[in-house]
């Protein structure tokens, strides 16, 4: 009897041990608060979330409500004020900036509503900057560039300028870059806001046929809840708060 | 990595054509005063032929008297010298010459003023002057006192329109000389070999600077080695100390040093000129070039800065794929001594022009300014150094920049 307890308890420890393994993404009681000499703003408070490697999720709610700053937090571009942030098991909240630095190349692809791609620079030049920070030949940085664009299709524009481009090619040429480093979490704040529809649903399946087949986990905020209802989950804030 | 830097940097100063018209002129501008001012010292203290031995030459350039009632101050006399500087353990040779003075001749109806500097036959051997024709005269030449003379190449024209002078004779100071050589000019700052024409101390008109402790002569001290420097500097000091004083009612205390040309200059920039402060000389002279380099450097940290709002959104970017703010500092360091460093190329090519003009001016006799490897090397570490200066405070602040405000194009 004794044994078949042991027994049990092991499938239970290996199975949550599994789950934890399988989290990308874990935040437990975050908050973020902007405090200035007058006025102290509370942008997020006790967000729990998990998000498992290869999943897809968006993040909804109206403007002010604090989707950006918790997809800022995940990307370590900004720190919470309390709470604790793992990614991939990695308890990123006390690391310094140039460990963040180096979590965010190695782990982390970033797609911004407004692009901001460099305009003195080429597509692929674009492309390449998070591969600046790393260690490899030009050869190999142009080749994985030149891949990240292939991927999405831009392989006739590599030496054009931002400036040249439609948004959606301008938009394409961000995922470019966000995945020209194989990160294992792609970030996107609103990515299809500056696009029209049609343009907007060509990303969204870039993106979901990168999750697909990269297993890349990807976080999406979004306005739009036809896109969200394309995603497998949808988490929803309101005034800093995580509802259901 | 440094490809984007400069791709980057490069499309960053074509966008705003004005403003980099600008700092590159400022820059340009001081670079070139600070090359054209490191060109005038390299052409006084540089080891120049004839001075090619200056690492290991000290001179005597300086004595104050001191009595009871009074004191002079001038160049050593020549029996100070001969009394003190002969000899000296350490030297290899030893050479006193006079001060130049400015000699007239008559010469076919003309008056022509000339350098004139009496050597001995030392002088000579310590230094090396390019000859075109002929030789130096000898320590013979000098112990008989010959009339011979060594001119320089101006000379040699003004006086037989360039034809060969070898064996002619000239007049000068109402004395004539057979020339037995002539020597390429050599620039009035080169005071130590400087001069239109040398003849030996022998041939001057009366003996009675060999009785004078004080006026009228240098002299030039070739040690075996620069580590021998110092206890020539003590021995000759105590020397003084046992000099006798034909009126120690007048004088009876002797002050001098034998140092180098710089030691000596500092000597004279000091308020009781009784001892050399190199060092104070050389920090008073980086001081005055970082003072003159400080406006253009706040007008240029000025400009950086005011391009931090333009560049925010790639900051932003940078340091969202991975660029630490430490790699950010280094990209703009990187960008702004590229800006100095084109204008450092504006700077010299102003300074060659600048020296050229000044050459051709005739201001400064014979004096002859180029851009050697030290002058580039100091224009180059200038240039660098002002990139750094004028480059680490925006690229630090930059840096700074939080990466979620930068995003939306400004600073917290």
């Amino acid at each position: 009897m004794a044994g078949t307890n042991l027994a049990v308890n092991e499938d239970l420890k290996s199975d949550t041990d599994l789950q934890k393994e399988n989290i990308m993404i874990q935040l437990d009681g975050v908050e973020k608060v902007y405090r200035t000499d007058r006025i102290e703003t509370v942008a997020l408070t006790n967000i729990n979330l998990s998000v498992k490697e290869g999943e897809f999720i968006s993040i909804m709610g109206p403007s002010g409500s604090g989707k950006s700053t918790l997809l800022n937090v995940i990307g370590l571009l900004d720190v919470p004020t309390a709470g604790s942030l793992e990614l991939s098991g990695k308890p990123v909240t006390s690391y310094k900036d140039r460990h963040l630095a180096r979590i965010r190349n190695e782990e982390i692809g970033f797609i911004f509503q407004t692009f901001h791609l460099i305009n003195d620079l080429s597509v692929v030049d674009n492309v390449e900057i998070p591969l600046l920070y790393r260690k490899m030949s030009n050869s190999e940085r142009r080749k994985r560039a030149l891949r990240a664009l292939d991927r999405v299709g831009l392989n006739s524009r590599v030496h054009h300028f931002p400036s040249q481009l439609s948004g959606g090619q301008q938009q394409r040429v961000a995922i470019a870059r966000a995945i020209a480093g194989n990160p294992r979490v792609l970030l996107a704040d609103e990515p299809t806001g500056n696009l029209d529809s049609q343009m907007g649903d060509e990303i969204l399946e870039i993106l979901k046929d990168l999750n697909r087949e990269e297993k890349t986990t990807v976080v999406m905020v979004t306005h739009d809840p036809r896109q969200a209802e394309k995603t497998e989950r949808i988490v929803r804030l309101f005034d800093g708060r995580q509802v259901n | 990595m440094l490809k984007n830097y400069i791709k980057i940097a490069f499309k960053v100063f074509l966008r705003r054509k004005f403003f980099t018209g600008i700092s590159l002129f400022a820059i340009g501008f001081t670079l070139m005063v600070l090359m054209v001012a490191t060109a005038f010292f390299d052409q006084i203290f540089g080891p120049f032929p004839p001075e090619k031995k200056l690492d290991r030459t000290l001179g005597i350039f300086f004595l104050r008297l001191k009595g009871p009632n009074s004191q002079s101050s001038s160049p050593p006399g020549y029996a100070l010298l001969d009394a003190s500087a002969r000899n000296l353990p350490g030297v290899e040779k030893a050479s006193f010459f006079t001060v130049p003075g400015i000699a007239y001749s008559y010469w076919k109806g003309e008056k022509i003023k000339s350098f004139l500097k009496r050597t001995d036959g030392e002088f000579w051997e310590i230094l090396e002057f390019d000859f075109i024709e002929g030789g130096p005269y000898t320590r013979d030449d000098e112990h008989n006192a010959n009339f011979v003379a060594v001119i320089n190449q101006s000379t040699r024209k003004r006086f037989f329109n360039d034809e060969s002078a070898l064996g002619r004779d000239i007049e000068v100071d109402g004395q004539r000389f057979r020339v037995v050589g002539v020597v390429k000019d050599v620039s009035i700052l080169r005071i130590v070999p400087f001069a239109d024409i040398w003849v030996p101390i022998s041939t001057s008109k009366t003996d009675a600077y060999r009785k004078q402790l004080g006026g009228g002569f240098w002299a030039m001290l070739l040690a075996r080695s620069a580590a021998d420097f110092s206890a020539i500097k003590e021995e000759y000091r105590s020397r003084l100390t046992q000099v006798e004083f034909p009126n120690p009612e007048e004088f009876n205390e002797a002050t001098s040093g034998a140092e180098t040309f710089f030691e000596f200059i500092s000597r004279m920039a000091s308020p009781d000129q009784t001892k050399n402060h190199p060092g104070m000389l050389l920090a008073v002279i980086v001081t005055l070039m970082v003072v003159f380099m400080i406006l253009p450097t706040v007008n240029l940290v000025n400009l950086n800065v005011s391009r931090i709002m333009e560049r925010a959104s790639e900051i932003g970017v940078r340091k969202a794929f991975g660029a630490s703010s430490l790699t950010l500092v280094g990209q703009f360091v990187v960008e702004n001594v590229l800006l100095t460093l084109a204008g450092g190329v504006i700077g010299f090519i102003g300074t060659l022009l600048a020296l050229a003009g000044l050459e051709s001016s005739g201001l400064i006799p014979y004096a002859e300014f180029y851009l050697n490897y030290r002058i580039f090397l100091y224009g180059l570490a200038l240039a660098v150094f002002f990139g750094l200066l004028s480059g680490v405070y925006p690229a630090w602040k930059m840096s700074r920049l939080h990466p979620v405000q930068a995003l939306k194009g400004g600073s917290r």
